[in-house]
């Protein structure tokens, strides 16, 4: 989903940075807070941020006969709320936008906006409103649809930036999205259930900590253990 | 083990998607990132050139997925340290 380095022209990279911005400062002021008083969280945050790593590596063929690799956002918005998870975004996208020229630093803005805040904002509500209902359910929908709007929030910036002749933004969002959205489609599913997978895993390793961040409730735990 | 049992079946199914797809028809399999680049160039007629270049490329695909791999080396090893640390500090292993 990234835009690559010098493909937005002014004033879109500007636009985004100044919308990620304040996003991405407020998550680290939200980070060192946590760091002074819930030092318990810190090796949780070291999971979130590392599954991003991973999971963003991962450029995986698709249905549609290109490659796409998924965002592993959802474990991070559901654990630390999308403030904390535009921050650890913005560390893998610094990563290949230095080391891959995967993205760029003009552009750092506008992919921080869509896969650090967007996402991570549509899997935060996604589970909120899903959790209790069944909690393995509720992360595969927010991390699939955290994934997912990801790709639909890139296509919408390029078809900002880029709106057809005739036809205008509405065209463009179209043919961005047959190229990104549709090939995530499947992509969006894997990432859905790995994130569920690693939720139970920590689930059973730490459960009171994510009793603490608030992320489950002591029925969620009570129903889990009594099905 | 139901979890890993649906995460493995879905992987499958997956996987069988994407042979089924490389058996029927030509593809080239290359990244959505360079796909939407050719979208740019077809809206804008060729007429837009970025105005930027990225500060340093990997010098071959080699040495690029040398970086990607050490990109998910490193995640894999955060995420299997803290989760070992976390199961172990839970006592018996469960």
């Amino acid at each position: 989903m990234h835009i690559m380095e010098g493909f937005l022209p002014h004033p879109w990279w500007e636009i985004w940075f100044a919308a990620s911005l304040p996003f991405v400062a407020y998550g680290v002021s939200r980070i060192g807070r946590m760091a002074r008083e819930r030092r318990e969280t810190m090796p949780l945050l070291a999971v979130a941020g590392a599954f991003i790593f991973v999971l963003s590596s991962l450029k995986l063929p698709s249905v549609t006969g290109s490659c796409s690799h998924p965002t592993g956002t959802g474990i991070g918005a559901i654990l630390f709320g999308p403030w904390i998870t535009s921050v650890l975004s913005t560390i893998v996208l610094l990563y290949q936008a230095l080391f891959l020229a995967h993205g760029g630093l003009s552009t750092l803005g506008a992919n921080v906006f869509s896969m650090g805040i967007a996402g991570p904002v549509v899997g935060y509500l996604v589970y909120r409103a899903t959790q209790r209902f069944n909690l393995y359910l509720a992360v595969f929908l927010a991390a699939a649809l955290a994934d997912l709007a990801t790709y639909i929030v890139t296509s919408l910036q390029l078809a900002l930036a880029f709106p057809a002749a005739d036809g205008g933004v509405l065209l463009s969002l179209k043919a961005f999205a047959a190229v990104f959205a549709i090939t995530q489609v499947p992509l969006a599913v894997i990432e859905g259930v790995v994130s569920a997978l690693m939720f139970k895993y920590i689930l059973q390793a730490r459960s009171e900590v994510l009793l603490r961040l608030n992320v489950v409730s002591k029925m969620d735990l009570v129903r889990l253990q009594g099905g | 083990m139901r979890g890993e049992l649906i995460a493995l079946a879905s992987i499958l199914i997956f996987f069988v998607a994407f042979l089924w797809t490389s058996q029927s028809g030509l593809h080239e399999w290359e990244g959505a990132d360079s796909k939407a680049e050719g979208v740019i160039e077809e809206l804008t007629g060729g007429s837009y050139t970025p105005w930027l270049k990225p500060l340093w490329e990997p010098p071959s695909g080699e040495i690029e997925s040398l970086f990607f791999s050490l990109q998910a080396a490193i995640g894999g090893l955060v995420i299997g340290y803290f989760l070992g640390y976390y199961r172990r500090n839970a006592g018996d292993g469960n």
